[in-house]
């Protein structure tokens, strides 16, 4: 298919481009396969507008006489608008636009097209292996073993052909595991908690139906990670009512009665349409300048967002504290373990793990705990807040993950070694971007895209220096301690840098941010300058002694 | 300054943990009184613990305060003026509960063990909040250990003569009248006024005696470039058709006083409805056909009344156990509080137009004119000039807009056991409007949210006599500048805690005048004030504090570089010549080499100031593990910090 035969007008003249709290520009605007973009073509100060079109959520069009208008509704929330003169040219444009910005194959995607304009220093679809993973842990401790029994995606279609499993659980086991688990996502680890050996896992629910099926292979599995005498928690991020219903379509959870050393938790987190519908609301509400007081404390309490970000807080906290303060191991599933599971199995590493708070510790945990572990980034992240389709698989489950640690980081504010601005970049990526990292639904999906030789990884990019220092933290100092976050209402707070971000000026916030940006460099200036004075002065007092001594 | 010092450990006693020991306290003559009532064994629970957290201690009362010691010697001092209510909860198997809710928002739940000695500290607790008079307050207790002379001059401190003259009056058409020299025509205005120098003195006092109280309309902020005047008054006594001549000829004097625009604006800062019922009892406000070129506006702020039953709901929301974010928010709501923070910032800022677009002068009343109009005046300021964002301007500002006319602190703040329907948080309300500002221009303040919670503290602690009494009448009469002392000069000493690290006075310089957003979702919830005591809720490392010792440390190293550049000049002089001269700035740093240099052994560590503050509140001492991150700079362990986790409750 060519993107041309889509392309119904590709260029109109003296379009204005209206976007909030910037002056309205005028200029060319230009479709191209993945692009829409407006020139304002002034020597002056050319000012240019690229949208990727797969950025964009919904369109909207109006006509006064023959003046089109186009409201374009993107993904990472902003919203523009396109007054185009001529009532053909408009509907050109909005028809291209729409065709564009809803293909079907993922091989048309803009990745598969990008060509980077800067020089790859480190491959960023190497940067994060298994296997690095795994030898990091096996300098700590020798209890686990890195199984290939998924090599060729045969066992788990939404699992790595990698995964790190107890050393003492065979392959055969874990085949015959993988049936007892829904989707056969059987437990596996998560995080081992270096301070006590203490683990987390994660899987999918196990089939017991109602007739309470067991397997005796699960049971060793999880029970492998025990100390002995020692209990474990099961935290189930469903209600204990639909963890029930569950076992009339084949699900179900773990019966006391077969797991005596589990003590099982029931932590309810949403999912699926009521997240997305939360985020409609929500986003609905910040757009809405005109809201009074107690409309808008209405809406932003109807969207139900908050509430959600302190039921995911609040499961990452306790199976954080099951880990460090009971000193006890813990397996979190849900259903598919794909989504609330995930959420609350990377909040609780960076809770207990100062590595997590790092740039690239926390990419390595997006990778293992979001990518490699099966998030269907894909379905999840195909419309955002403005769509229309009421589709069954949309769901801000990794914004609201994002949401949390900006919560986290607000309250810690000096234990990241990344600014809230990096959280943002994330949220951007994953539903547009030039990079193939976050396309497909797991990594079987990836290898046949093959994504790795077709598309750039967004961490090739992000992890030079120059674009690296963009999101650095300038408030970061290192600090290997277990931080918990408060999960009172009154500490939770809307993330303005997401959801008010187009809504109103940033100018003196931006400029205070600056302001201590300059205030920390002019201190480590002085404190150069200030070691070395010291030094001279030592020199030239050593000098003079030896000079004595002579 | 000799008492200096401990004058600072006196301001941390008044509701904080204070830093000092019993002993040093009781030791200490300038606190009135001994240990009245001592008792052992008394638990204080944790507020929003589910499970019943709590520290066991021994509990002293003292004439001026309540004492509370834990087992691990952290004290809780309570001043009894800050207590606003006590509550003998029903007896339990552990004991009798206490809980006290103090004007600061400080809620403690104590349980004593014998319900005989509960009830002691109750009866005393309810008459050591309850004052009768004046003079039992702290503040003709409080000794700061200052002579007259600085007792003066700290009162000194504030000159709204000064104020007004840099205000640019007197001028050609305004002036200052003697009119109310001997609070003849106003009470609880003070003597010196400023008015239109058209409004001839019959104009003024037949005004007065047209306005509510007599509170006519008089100067309260003069804009020198717009030419514009702020002026406030109290409603007028129109009913249904009651004129009164001399109080139109005030309002033309007031609109002729500004050559740039013969318009003015009358705001009547309450809801349209109140106004009218006002009527009725021969009040109301103005006809528009009886004055000629007003504008008149109604701006919707509500009375103290609801003010505070709001303020109430708000409290009760927000000290919930377990509350969920839907409660909270819904809560909120209901309250209505966000609500009035933003009609009070609305009216400002509508006010604010009127003088900045329309160089329109405005008169501000509401039915007395000592609450709202104290409140739209002083924001309206605010926004206007930039001098009221500096730590003095703002000390002067309450100074004028709420001390000197008259905003009737004493009755609102319940300084004297009074009437209870008198009580209103209107002046918190101010400074929550403040803060709301400060959060949207963080560069544009001089002073720290830390000094708006410190100036709601005192408005509440009765130790300083700024805030005591009604008006300035009162507080003359009663001498209160002679027997206390004044606040500001203690804030100003101290005034390192209440800078902005950000403050940049020439942040925009096209913006002295502030148009802050006042859409909704720019107002917050105000953590710091209404859980300023419940430190699990807050952040556990806070980045104003960082930046606040960041920027003094700066100003150390500033000096330490001009020292020790003194020093190698000294050094290069005295040697010879043959010693090859650098550039100082180009030795790079080389920390390796400095750690085996034996002469920076010797050395002092750098600087006395540590990053602590980077440390988190709430984690196991034994977890910091700072070594691996130290750089050339010794860090200083952290002191050691509570374990207060319980973030996330166990249900099954």
């Amino acid at each position: 298919m060519e993107f041309a035969e889509l392309i119904k007008t590709p260029r109109v003249d003296n379009v204005v481009l209206h976007r909030p709290f910037y002056p309205a520009v005028e200029g060319t605007l230009c479709l191209t396969g993945h692009h829409l973009i407006l020139s304002s073509r002034r020597q002056d100060d050319a000012e240019e507008l690229w949208l990727l079109h797969s950025n964009i959520d919904s369109t909207e069009k109006r006509f006064v006489g023959s003046l089109g208008t186009i409201i374009i509704k993107c993904k990472d929330l902003r919203i523009i608008q396109l007054d185009i003169p001529g009532m053909e040219e408009c509907l050109n444009i909005a028809s291209s636009i729409e065709a564009l910005s809803t293909l079907d194959s993922v091989t048309l995607m803009y990745p598969f097209f990008y060509r980077p304009m800067f020089e790859v220093v480190e491959d960023g679809w190497r940067s994060f292996l298994p296997e690095q993973e795994f030898e990091l842990l096996s300098s700590v401790t020798d209890e686990w073993r890195l199984s290939c029994i998924n090599k060729e995606f045969s066992v788990c279609p939404s699992y790595p052909p990698v995964v790190i499993v107890p050393k003492s659980i065979d392959d055969e086991a874990l085949r015959k595991v993988a049936m007892f688990r829904h989707g056969s996502r059987f437990p596996v680890l998560s995080y081992y908690h270096k301070k006590n050996g203490m683990v987390m896992m994660r899987s999918s629910q196990p089939l017991t139906g109602t007739n309470g099926r067991r397997c005796k292979e699960d049971e060793k599995l999880i029970n492998a990670t025990l100390r002995a005498g020692k209990r474990g928690y099961i935290i189930d991020t469903r209600s204990l009512n639909v963890a029930q219903q569950a076992r009339a379509k084949g699900g179900g959870f773990e019966q006391e009665a077969h797991y005596p050393q589990w003590r099982r938790i029931h932590k309810s987190i949403e999912r699926f349409n009521i997240l997305q519908e939360s985020l409609i609301k929500l986003v609905e509400a910040c757009n809405d300048q005109s809201h009074n007081m107690d409309r808008w404390l209405s809406k932003l309490e109807a969207s139900n967002w908050l509430t959600h970000i302190k039921e995911i807080l609040t499961a990452a906290c306790l199976a954080a504290q099951c880990i460090d303060r009971e000193g006890a191991s813990v397996l979190v599933h849900g259903t598919e373990g794909t989504d609330s599971t995930l959420q609350v199995t990377s909040l609780a590493q960076i809770i207990l793990d100062p590595r997590c708070r790092t740039i690239r510790g926390f990419e390595s945990l997006v990778v293992r705990e979001w990518l490699q572990a099966g998030h269907p980034f894909q379905q999840r992240c195909a419309q955002s807040a403005y769509s229309n389709s009421k589709q069954k698989w949309e769901a801000p489950v990794f914004l609201l993950f994002l949401d949390c640690v900006w919560q986290i980081l607000r309250q810690f504010p000096c234990s990241f070694e990344f600014s809230e601005h990096f959280l943002i970049m994330l949220f951007e990526h994953t539903y547009a971007s030039q990079f193939g990292t976050f396309l497909g639904n797991n990594e079987n999906e990836r290898s046949k895209l093959k994504l790795q030789q077709k598309t750039m990884s967004l961490w090739s990019w992000v992890n030079r220096p120059q674009e690296l220092s963009k999101y650095k933290n300038p408030l970061f100092e290192a600090n290997s301690l277990v931080i918990w976050p408060s999960v009172a209402p009154q500490s939770l707070q809307l993330w303005e840098g997401v959801f008010l971000r187009w809504n109103r000026s940033s100018k003196f916030l931006d400029e205070a941010y600056e302001e201590m940006v300059t205030l920390i460099e002019y201190n480590k200036q002085l404190k150069a300058k200030v070691n070395a004075l010291r030094r001279k002065l030592a020199e030239l007092e050593t000098d003079d002694r030896m000079q004595e001594n002579l | 300054m000799h008492g200096g010092e401990r004058s600072f450990a006196c301001l941390d006693f008044v509701g904080c943990i204070a830093v000092t020991k019993l002993e040093q306290f009781l030791c200490t003559s300038e606190f009135v009184g001994e240990v009245q009532c001592q008792v052992e064994q008394v638990k204080l629970l944790d507020r929003f613990s589910t499970s019943n957290k709590s520290l066991t201690g021994t509990l002293y009362l003292t004439a001026t305060h309540l004492l509370f010691i834990d087992s691990s010697q952290r004290e809780t001092w309570i001043l009894h003026h800050h207590i606003a209510a006590v509550e003998k909860l029903p007896l339990t198997t552990s004991g009798c509960p206490l809980v006290i809710q103090c004007k600061n928002f400080r809620i403690v739940h104590f349980v004593v063990p014998r319900e005989r000695d509960c009830h002691d500290i109750y009866n005393s607790l309810l008459q050591l909040s309850r004052t009768a008079q004046y003079d039992e307050l702290y503040a003709f207790s409080y000794n700061p250990k200052q002579n007259s002379s600085e007792q003066v001059k700290g009162w000194q401190l504030i000159d709204l003569a000064e104020e007004y003259k840099r205000m640019g009056v007197p001028n050609a058409n305004w002036q200052l009248s003697d009119a109310n020299r001997d609070y003849k025509i106003c009470e609880t205005y003070p003597k010196e006024l400023y008015v239109p120098r058209t409004a001839s003195k019959p104009i003024i006092v037949g005004s007065s005696k047209f306005r509510s109280k007599g509170r006519f309309p008089v100067l309260s902020y003069y804009h020198k470039d717009k030419e514009a005047a702020i002026c406030r008054c109290s409603q007028p006594l129109s009913g249904f058709s009651a004129r009164c001549l001399e109080d139109e000829h005030m309002l033309q004097a007031i609109s002729k006083a500004n050559p740039s625009n013969r318009f003015m604006y009358v705001m009547d800062t309450r809801p349209k409805l109140n106004a009218m019922a006002n009527r009725a009892a021969g009040k109301g406000y103005e006809n528009e056909d009886n004055y000629s070129n007003i504008r008149f506006q109604f701006v919707g702020i509500e009375n103290i009344h609801v003010m505070r039953s709001s303020l109430q709901k708000l409290l009760e929301v927000s000290g919930t156990k377990g509350l969920s974010v839907n409660d909270f928010l819904s809560g909120l709501e209901n309250s209505g509080w966000l609500r009035h923070i933003k009609a009070v910032l609305d009216a400002a800022v509508f006010l604010v137009k009127a003088i900045a677009v329309e160089s329109a002068s405005v008169l501000v009343h509401c039915s007395d004119g000592w609450d709202r109009t104290s409140q739209v005046c002083s924001l309206g300021a605010l926004l206007l000039d930039s001098y009221y964002r500096t730590i003095k301007g703002f000390m002067v500002l309450i100074e004028k807009d709420w001390i000197s006319f008259g905003h009737k602190f004493s009755d609102r703040c319940c300084q004297l056991d009074g009437d209870p329907k008198e009580i209103s948080p209107v002046f918190t309300q101010f400074l929550e409007s403040v803060w709301n500002l400060t959060e949207q221009f963080p560069q544009g303040f001089e002073y720290n949210e830390a000094f708006l919670l410190q100036i709601h503290e005192h408005v509440h602690s009765c130790q300083f006599g700024n805030f005591l009494g009604n008006c300035q009448k009162e507080r003359e009469e009663l001498k209160f500048k002679e027997k206390t002392y004044s606040l500001w000069p203690f804030l100003l000493e101290e005034q390192k805690k209440y800078q902005n690290p950000l403050y940049n006075p020439d942040f925009s310089p096209e913006l002295t005048l502030l148009e802050p957003n006042t859409v909704s979702f720019n107002f917050k919830f105000w953590r710091n004030m209404y859980h300023q005591f419940d430190r699990s809720m807050h952040p556990r490392q806070s980045v104003l504090d960082l930046i606040m010792n960041m920027s003094e440390q700066n100003k150390q190293l500033e000096k330490d570089i001009k020292e020790l550049e003194a020093k190698i000049k000294r050094k290069n002089s005295q040697s010879d010549a043959v010693l090859v001269k650098e550039p100082l700035q180009s030795a790079p740093p080389a920390p390796m080499a400095l750690k085996t240099s034996p002469c920076f052994k010797k050395e002092q560590p750098l600087m006395p100031v540590n990053d602590s503050v980077r440390t988190i509140e709430g984690s196991n001492t034994a977890d910091n593990r700072y070594s691996e991150f130290m750089e050339e700079f010794s860090k200083a362990e952290p002191a050691v910090v509570s374990l207060e986790y319980g973030v996330a409750r166990m249900t099954c």
